[in-house]
C-alpha cells in the first residue's frame, strides 16, 4: 500500500518535469527569432538607432532571456541602489512585512468579531448584508478611496490588505463557532463550565480546523493584493519592482518576478496547511 | 567634471579649468552652462578643486616648482601641507554662506520616469541638491493621480508635475483645492504624437475619425495639444475620437495590442514605441506649438510659505540642473546617468535619441532635430494663461475665468527670475509674450476672445 504511494508520487514528479520540459521546450521554439539581415535601404544608423543587434524583448521573451534574468536578480538578492532599485530580497522583505501587519490587523478583528457572529444568531443577520456586500470589492477600488481618506501611501497600502482579508477569516470563524457540535456545548453546560473557559478550551479547539482554512485564505487573497496594492502606491515591494520593469517593457524581469511571487505565494499557503494540519482532529 | 587635481604631479595648473594654456584665455571663453553651474556654487568637489587650484597658484606661481615640490613631497603630503595653513574648509564655507539657516533639509520629491523630469532627477547624481545642503530623496512614481495625491497628503515636499496640474489643483479641478506653485517649468518641447505602423500611409488627421488615441492624464499638456491639433483639423476630440487615459508604459503595450491608434505620449515612451518597432512618429510636439511647457515643479504654496530657505535651496539647485541640461554637451551624459532602474529606467539608446534630438522616426528616416526637447526654466504667465483658456474651451473649468489673476498667482516668475540670476542664467524681461500655435496666434491679453474664436469646443 505504502509502496504503491511512493511509486505514484513519484511518477506524479516525473510527470510533472516532463510537463516542464514540454513547456520549455515548445516555449523556446515559439520564441526562436530568425537572424533578421537589414531590410534593403535601411543604413546602419538607422539600424542601430532602431536597436536592431541590441538584446531587446519582442514579443514573449525566450526562456533564456528569462534564465539570464533569474541569474541576474538571484546572484545579488540585495543590493541597494537607491530608493528606487533595490535587490529581489529586500522588495519581497517590504511586501512580506506589508502582508504581515494588514494581515494581522485583519485577524486582530476578524477573530473576536466572528466569535461574536458565530455565537450571536442576532449579531450575524444583522452584519450578515454589511459582510456579504463588502467581500467581493476588488482592492482596485479601495485604494483611491483609502489613499484619499488616510492621506499616507504605505498605511493605504496596509488597510488595502486588511479590509481585502478580513472577510474569508470572517465568515469562517463566525461559520466554524456557529457549528460547533451541540453535545459539547450541552456537555459545558452540564458541567456549569464558565463562558470565557467554554470559549477558549471547547469552542476555540472545535473551530480551529475552520478557522484556519478562513485563515489560509485569507493570506492567498492579502498576497493577490499587495502586487496590486504596491503597482498602485509604488515605491517599494515586489509590486513596483513589476511595475518599474513593466515601465521598461522588460518582460524577462516581470516574468521572473511572477515566479518569485507565485513560489513565495505557494510557500505561505503551504505554512497555514501545516498549521491547518496541526489544529485537525477527529472525531 | 573638467576640474584637474592641483596635487597632481602631472597636471598642469594652467587655468581654473585645465582646457586653457592660461588664466587670462580661460577667463575670454564664453563659459558652459556647466562651468556657469560650477561658477553659482554647484559642484561640491569641483568647487572645492578650483579653490584648491587657486590657493596652489598663489603659493606656486611658477607651476613647474609646484610639480617639483608635489614630486619630491608626495601627494598626501602636499595636500596635508597647505591645508595646514589654508582652511579650505573654511573658505569653502564662505564661499557658500549666502543663504539663512535651512528650515528642513530631508525633503522627497516624486517624478515620473519620463524625460521630462531630467533636470530634476540629473540634481541628485550631480550633487547640485547636497551642495545647497539639502537631502533629497528622488521618489518614482507610477501615475500623475498618485503623484497629485501625495503632494496633497503632504507625503512628497514638492514634485514634478505636468504644466496644467498645478493650475488645475490651486483652482480646485479634478481634486479638492490646494495651492500649489510652480517654482519652475520642467522643460519645453519633447513630447510626440505616434500612431500604430498600420496607419503609415493614413497621415491625414481628417481620416481618422473613430481613432483611439491614449493621453497621459486629463490636466495634461498632452491632451491640451491633442485636442488642438485634431480640432484644427476638424476633428471634435469630444465626439469624433476616443481619449483614454493610460499611464505611459501601457501606451506602447496597448500600441502593439491594437487597442489604441496612437497617442501623444511624453518621451522616451514616444521613441520606445518607434524602438520596439509598434509605431512611428507622426509629429513631434514642437510642430504644433514650438516652446510649449510640457512638465512643471510644482510646490505646495504652505510649503514655500514655511520654509522660505530650503525653498529658495532647492530653487538653485534645481535652475542649476536646467542650465546643465540645456547645454547639448551635456545630453549624451545625461542619456547615461538617467538610464538605470533607479531613474528612468529604459534602454540608453532610446533616451540619447530623446536628448540628442538625432533620432530614428519610425518611417525609415534618420531625423536632426536639436530642439526636440529643452529644459527652458522660465515660467512665463502667458504659457498658464494658454493653459487656462484651453481647459476652458475643453469644459474643464466652468464659468469665468480669472485668467491673469490665477496665472500670476500659481506661476512664481518674480522668484524664479532672482534665483536664476543667482545661478548665472539669463532670464527674460517680459512676463507674457504672444506666440502662435498651428500657426495661429495667441494673444495673452484677451484671453476669452481667443477661447471663443474656435469653432470646435465644448458648448
Amino acid at each position: 500500500m505504502r509502496s504503491a504511494a511512493t511509486t505514484q508520487r513519484l511518477r506524479a514528479s516525473l510527470l510533472s518535469l516532463a510537463i516542464l520540459c514540454a513547456v520549455l521546450a515548445l516555449w523556446h521554439v515559439l520564441t526562436i527569432k530568425p537572424e533578421q539581415a537589414l531590410p534593403p535601404g535601411m543604413t546602419a544608423e538607422y539600424a542601430a538607432m532602431m536597436g536592431k543587434g541590441a538584446e531587446k524583448t519582442d514579443g514573449l521573451p525566450s526562456p533564456a532571456q528569462v534564465g539570464r534574468a533569474f541569474i541576474t536578480h538571484l546572484s545579488d538578492p540585495f543590493y541597494d541602489r537607491g530608493p528606487n532599485d533595490k535587490g529581489i530580497g529586500i522588495q519581497l522583505a517590504y511586501s512580506l512585512v506589508r502582508v504581515a501587519l494588514g494581515f494581522g490587523l485583519a485577524v486582530l478583528v476578524a477573530l473576536p468579531l466572528g466569535f461574536a457572529i458565530g455565537m450571536s444568531p442576532l449579531l450575524s443577520q444583522a452584519l450578515g448584508p454589511f459582510i456579504q456586500v463588502l467581500k467581493p470589492v476588488s482592492p482596485l477600488a479601495w485604494m483611491p478611496l483609502a489613499l484619499y481618506t488616510i492621506k499616507d501611501s504605505s498605511i493605504s497600502g496596509i488597510f488595502v490588505i486588511f479590509i481585502c482579508s478580513i472577510w474569508p477569516m470572517l465568515i469562517n470563524t463566525a461559520h466554524g463557532v456557529a457549528s460547533v457540535r451541540r453535545e459539547w456545548l450541552n456537555v459545558a453546560r452540564t458541567l456549569e463550565v464558565g463562558p470565557w473557559r467554554k470559549a477558549v478550551e471547547v469552542i476555540l479547539p472545535a473551530a480551529a480546523p475552520t478557522i484556519l482554512t478562513g485563515m489560509r485564505i485569507s493570506m492567498g487573497i492579502a498576497w493577490l493584493v499587495i502586487v496590486a496594492a504596491e503597482m498602485l502606491v509604488g515605491g517599494t515591494g515586489i509590486g513596483y519592482f513589476v511595475w518599474n520593469e513593466w515601465n521598461n517593457l522588460a518582460l524577462p524581469n516581470v516574468i521572473f518576478a511572477i515566479a518569485v511571487i507565485g513560489v513565495v505565494g505557494m510557500a505561505l499557503d503551504w505554512l497555514f496547511g501545516r498549521l491547518q494540519l496541526m489544529a485537525t482532529y477527529r472525531e | 567634471m573638467s576640474l584637474f587635481d592641483p596635487f597632481s604631479p602631472t597636471t598642469r595648473l594652467r587655468c581654473a579649468c585645465g582646457a586653457h594654456s592660461s588664466q587670462a584665455e580661460h577667463d575670454a571663453q564664453p563659459l558652459s552652462a556647466l562651468e556657469q553651474g560650477v561658477q553659482a556654487g554647484s559642484f561640491d568637489a569641483m568647487n572645492r578643486r578650483a579653490l584648491e587650484s587657486a590657493v596652489m597658484r598663489a603659493v606656486f606661481p611658477d607651476d613647474a616648482e609646484r610639480r617639483r615640490f608635489i614630486r619630491a613631497v608626495g601627494q598626501r603630503t602636499a595636500q596635508a601641507a597647505v591645508a595646514s595653513i589654508v582652511p579650505f574648509g573654511a573658505l569653502e564655507a564662505m564661499a557658500q554662506d549666502r543663504k539663512g539657516s535651512l528650515e528642513k533639509t530631508d525633503l522627497k520629491i516624486g517624478f515620473v520616469p519620463i524625460t521630462c523630469a531630467s533636470p530634476l532627477i540629473m540634481a541628485d547624481p550631480l550633487g547640485f541638491y547636497k551642495k545647497q545642503g539639502l537631502n533629497v530623496t528622488m521618489m518614482k512614481t507610477a501615475g500623475w493621480a498618485l503623484v497629485r495625491d501625495k503632494v496633497m497628503n503632504r507625503e512628497y515636499d514638492a514634485s514634478h508635475m505636468l504644466a496644467p496640474m498645478p493650475l488645475a489643483i490651486s483652482m480646485g479641478a479634478g481634486s479638492a483645492a490646494m495651492p500649489i506653485n510652480v517654482a519652475t517649468i520642467q522643460n519645453v518641447n519633447g513630447q510626440a504624437i505616434v500612431l500604430a505602423n498600420k496607419h503609415k500611409a493614413n497621415r491625414d488627421p481628417k481620416n481618422w475619425k473613430g481613432f483611439k488615441f491614449a493621453i497621459p492624464f486629463d490636466y495634461s499638456i498632452h491632451n491640451l495639444l491633442l485636442r488642438y491639433y485634431l480640432a484644427e483639423h476638424g476633428l471634435n476630440p469630444d465626439t469624433d475620437v476616443q481619449l483614454r487615459v493610460t499611464a505611459p508604459p501601457e501606451m506602447v503595450a496597448n500600441l502593439r495590442a491594437g487597442n489604441i491608434d496612437g497617442f501623444l505620449g511624453p518621451d522616451p515612451v514616444n521613441q520606445r514605441a518607434v524602438y520596439d518597432e509598434v509605431g512611428f512618429i507622426h509629429v513631434l510636439s514642437r510642430e504644433i506649438w514650438d516652446g510649449h511647457p510640457c512638465c512643471s515643479f510644482g510646490v505646495p504654496a504652505q510649503f514655500v510659505k514655511e520654509n522660505p530657505n530650503t525653498f529658495a535651496a532647492l530653487y538653485r539647485a534645481i535652475l542649476t540642473a536646467a542650465a546643465m541640461a540645456r547645454d547639448p554637451k551635456n545630453r549624451p551624459m545625461m542619456a547615461e546617468v538617467l538610464a538605470p532602474a533607479n531613474y528612468l529606467n529604459q534602454p540608453k539608446a532610446v533616451i540619447e535619441q530623446v536628448l540628442t534630438g538625432k533620432f530614428a522616426d519610425g518611417l525609415g528616416n534618420v531625423r536632426t532635430v536639436p530642439e526636440r526637447v529643452d529644459y527652458d526654466p522660465y515660467p512665463w504667465y502667458s504659457m498658464a494663461v494658454w493653459i487656462l483658456t484651453q481647459l476652458k474651451r475643453w469644459g474643464y473649468l466652468k464659468g469665468d475665468v480669472r485668467y491673469k489673476d490665477i496665472a500670476e498667482q500659481v506661476y512664481l516668475l518674480t522668484d524664479a527670475r532672482k534665483h536664476m540670476a543667482e545661478v548665472g542664467m539669463a532670464a527674460p524681461k517680459e512676463t507674457y509674450r504672444k506666440f502662435k500655435v498651428m500657426g495661429k496666434e495667441f494673444d495673452y491679453a484677451k484671453p476669452d476672445e481667443y477661447v471663443n474664436s474656435f469653432a470646435i469646443r465644448k458648448a
